[in-house]
């Protein structure tokens, strides 16, 4: 749905991209993962081309977009939603107004427009609340106006750009539950940008980290928790690191409940010390990682663990 | 001077510099408008970057504002003969004052339109609104209430330079503090005059507020 190629965005000496390739598949919620100042941000707008990259090419629904013209531009990315941390909505209008305001640019006739928003306030959950002002709202119910607008056009795909970043927890769940609900519903693809590890975790599919301009990891997120030395595996569960020589990391998924630990004390002639360990819940279910120490024994015991579908890894 | 004397005086005058502000700030909004739009249009990361349209715009607006109105006035007499065939009379002050008032509303549009914050122009700009819209659509109606500070502004500006028109005849208030105040020690006629104009400009400054505060809906 999503391919970007061979991204590249400098700004002087400061290079934002460096070589971005971004493949999102339709009708997945994917996060683009990591610091202020590592690119995400600039790949987010090079997508839609609110940035034009110095090098590559974007294509978005079969539509190369870096190839079109600027009025043609225009159309392609009235297809494109997308959404803003700060809500970016026009304080001069009412929230209709607001969410008519692409429905103006497309030329749709009023009378078609006041059916369209009345249709997307009720999706977001504002039906009635159309005449009120944006600073009327709170930030969780500006950002639901946001996505309305976005919708507006009936887009393929819906960019968002740290929506959640200025919402307290409890908002942030309701919009980020919002926009799955919306993934599910619509088949939107959706490609967010966050420095929030618990988007990530909550909402996507699949995710990349960025750091310096470039994509450290990327992939599906089942995949990359299953993944040797994963960079998302060890953000995700805060075990100290390096982990200690001789320790052994274990990552399950599924039935978190299944005494594996114990299973191997009592087949195998083991000890088996917990150094540390956590549970997760992921989109894709849950997944708990452990670090254990095991005197005795230790070889066939991993080799079980590994036979029963754990990721194992032996710190050196 | 007895009242039935200054009334009409006044009542003429006062008329005098009604038409010549209100005409002139017609003139100034029609033409200070757009030039403020494309000062801000034409810059270096705006909608449409001509940096060096926007530089030469941005030096025809400093040294209209550099002038000292009186100056202006007499500088621009050709001009003025060549707009409204005349350089004497409340017609003819109408073209310097307009002169005068466009760049001083122009930066002040230029400034409006800057507090209009990029991230809704951005946003506009990812719904594939084009310049055009963005311009009627997002910006002149985002900075509607710094646009009206700025017109009442403008306006109050024109009252003061007004004052001066009498050197070519323009009549108005100003002129007439000075022939009959000054010039014939009138002393009650210049303090009807005075406490005139600051009623005049106290009006149109709450009027001015009261629009701007109505307008502006982000608080």
């Amino acid at each position: 749905m999503i391919q970007a190629s061979g991204l590249h965005k400098s700004y002087g000496e400061t290079v934002a991209l460096d070589g971005v390739d971004l493949h999102v598949r339709e009708g997945e919620i994917y996060g683009v993962l990591g610091r202020s100042g590592a690119g995400k941000s600039t790949l987010l707008r090079c997508v839609n081309l609110l940035e034009r990259p110095g090098r590559g090419t974007v294509t978005v629904a079969g539509q190369e977009l870096t190839a079109l013209r600027s009025g043609e531009l225009n159309h392609a990315r009235r297809r494109i939603g997308m959404i803003h941390q700060h809500f970016a909505l026009l304080s001069s209008r009412t929230v209709a107004a607001n969410v008519a305001f692409p429905l103006e640019v497309m030329g749709v006739a009023r009378a078609e427009r006041e059916r369209r928003v009345a249709e997307l306030l009720d999706l977001v959950g504002l039906g009635g609340r159309g005449g009120d002002r944006p600073h009327q709202l709170s930030g969780g119910q500006k950002q639901r106006v946001g996505i309305a607008r976005a919708l507006a056009g009936d887009p393929a795909v819906l960019l968002s750009d740290e929506a959640t970043s200025a919402l307290d927890p409890a908002t942030t769940r309701s919009i980020l539950d919002l926009l799955k609900r919306l993934n599910a519903e619509l088949g939107l693809t959706i490609l967010l940008i966050t420095h929030e590890m618990n988007v990530v975790k909550s909402v996507c599919d699949s995710v990349a980290i960025m750091a310096g301009g470039r994509i450290e990891e990327s992939g599906s997120i089942a995949g990359l928790i299953r993944t040797p030395g994963s960079r998302l595996t060890r953000e995700i569960f805060p075990l100290p690191e390096p982990a200690p020589a001789g320790s052994v990391t274990l990552t399950f998924t599924g039935d978190p409940q299944r005494p594996v630990v114990s299973e191997v004390v009592r087949e195998f002639d083991v000890e088996v010390s917990i150094l540390g360990g956590s549970i997760e819940d992921l989109a894709g279910g849950a997944v708990g990682r452990l670090r254990v120490a095991l005197t005795g024994e230790a070889a066939p015991a991993l080799a079980y663990l590994r036979e029963r579908g754990l990721l194992v890894e032996v710190a050196r | 001077m007895t009242w039935d004397e200054m009334a009409p005086l006044l009542w003429e005058s006062t008329w005098q510099t009604a038409l010549m502000v209100g005409w002139s700030t017609v003139f100034t909004v029609l033409f200070g408008l757009p030039i403020g739009v494309a000062l801000v249009v034409f810059d270096r990361g705006g909608l449409r970057p001509l940096p060096v349209l926007k530089s030469v715009l941005g030096v025809i607006v400093n040294v209209g504002r550099s002038l000292p109105f009186i100056v202006l006035m007499i500088a621009i007499i050709p001009f003025t003969r060549l707009v409204v065939g005349t350089t004497i009379g409340t017609a003819a002050v109408v073209v310097p004052l307009t002169v005068g008032a466009v760049p001083f509303f122009a930066r002040l549009v230029e400034t409006a339109l800057r507090e209009v914050g990029s991230d809704v122009v951005q946003a506009a700009q990812a719904m594939g609104a084009s310049r055009t819209a963005i311009v009627r659509k997002v910006l002149l109606p985002e900075a509607m209430p710094g646009l009206v500070a700025g017109l009442t502004v403008t306006v109050v500006a024109l009252i003061g330079y007004s004052a001066m028109a009498g050197t070519i005849g323009g009549g108005g208030l100003g002129d007439l503090a000075v022939r009959y105040g000054y010039q014939r020690f009138e002393t009650l006629l210049m303090i009807v005059t005075v406490v005139l104009l600051v009623v005049i400009v106290q009006l149109i400054q709450s009027l001015g507020d009261a629009v701007a505060r109505r307008l502006s809906h982000s608080k």
